[in-house]
């Protein structure tokens, strides 16, 4: 077996180039890599077990018939992340057909930036939860999101892509980028809070 | 002196540590004077980190097995980037 199937070291470029050759390890190694990350991509956006395994397998498949037509300009990750966003709309929209998605909706007024809550927070709030319930409690939120905001913020936040690596896998613009996640960011926060304030004492105590 | 209007238009941006060494120092500023603007940037801080730090789950091995029987049919029909 080529070096290709050796993990970690492997310049990933080079992965790239012997799986556009053909090398089929390369391609394997490459579906290792990633294939958890676009799993949970693909769940957060279209929150749906069957769709999300559909949008794994599509992303693998068109990303091996269109290897040779990437350029290796951006990283393959990057580049396969867009598939995977791109048929995951695809199935929300196809499963909301009766209602509307509004992931092209216009940017914000500023309205939804406004802060509700404000409370400290413990100071290490996730270990009053076990794992499992962290778990619980950080998907239900991303997940109670707006397509368009959660889009965004699992993009940024959760996968780190870049502000300009989210505006190209969603096909939208830098600006319209920053807002979402600003808004999404703060809805996460407002949300959070209610699990994670400082209990015992009044919010507004260190005023 | 920012409002705090002013301050969350460039929350992110400070977060993600994008902001020049002069806005920089302005928002520090109105952290200092403003305690609502400071837990807001403190709680979204957290937020971001609470996230950043959730391991991707773990991949059924059920679906592992489709996927890779997918791909290797895909293979064994064709060459990677030939279009029939």
């Amino acid at each position: 077996m080529p070096a290709a199937t050796e993990t970690g070291i492997f310049d990933e470029s080079a992965l790239v180039a012997r799986a556009r050759e053909g090398d089929l390890a390369a391609f394997n190694e490459l579906v290792g890599r990633y294939s958890r990350k676009i799993y949970r991509l693909a769940k957060h956006i279209t929150q749906n077990d069957e769709d999300a395994e559909d949008v794994l397998q599509e992303t693998f498949l068109k990303a091996f018939e269109h290897l040779s037509g990437f350029q290796g300009q951006s990283k393959f990750y990057t580049w396969i992340v867009r598939i995977a966003v791109n048929e995951s709309l695809m199935k929300l929209r196809k499963r909301k057909s009766d209602r509307t998605v509004p992931l092209d909706e216009p940017l914000d007024t500023g309205e939804d930036t406004v802060v509700r809550e404000i409370a400290v927070w413990d100071e290490n709030p996730e270990q009053q939860y076990s794992r499992e319930e962290l778990g619980k409690i950080l998907e239900e939120s991303v997940d109670s999101l707006k397509p368009a905001f959660r889009t965004v913020f699992v993009l940024r936040d959760i996968e780190e892509l870049s502000t300009e690596e989210t505006a190209e896998a969603l096909g939208i613009s830098v600006p319209a980028v920053k807002s979402r996640l600003l808004r999404a960011r703060l809805q996460l926060r407002e949300r959070l809070t209610r699990f994670f304030k400082r209990k015992g004492e009044d919010v507004f105590a260190y005023l | 002196m920012l409002t705090c209007k002013e301050f969350m238009q460039e929350l992110n941006d400070y977060l993600d540590e994008t902001v020049d060494i002069e806005l920089r120092r302005k928002l520090e500023v109105h952290i200092t004077e403003c305690p609502n603007c400071f837990v807001i940037l403190d709680t979204t801080r957290k937020t971001i980190q609470v996230y950043k730090g959730m391991q991707p789950q773990v991949l059924p091995q059920e679906v592992q097995a489709r996927l890779m029987k997918a791909v290797e049919r895909k293979m064994a029909a064709r060459k990677p980037g030939i279009s029939s």
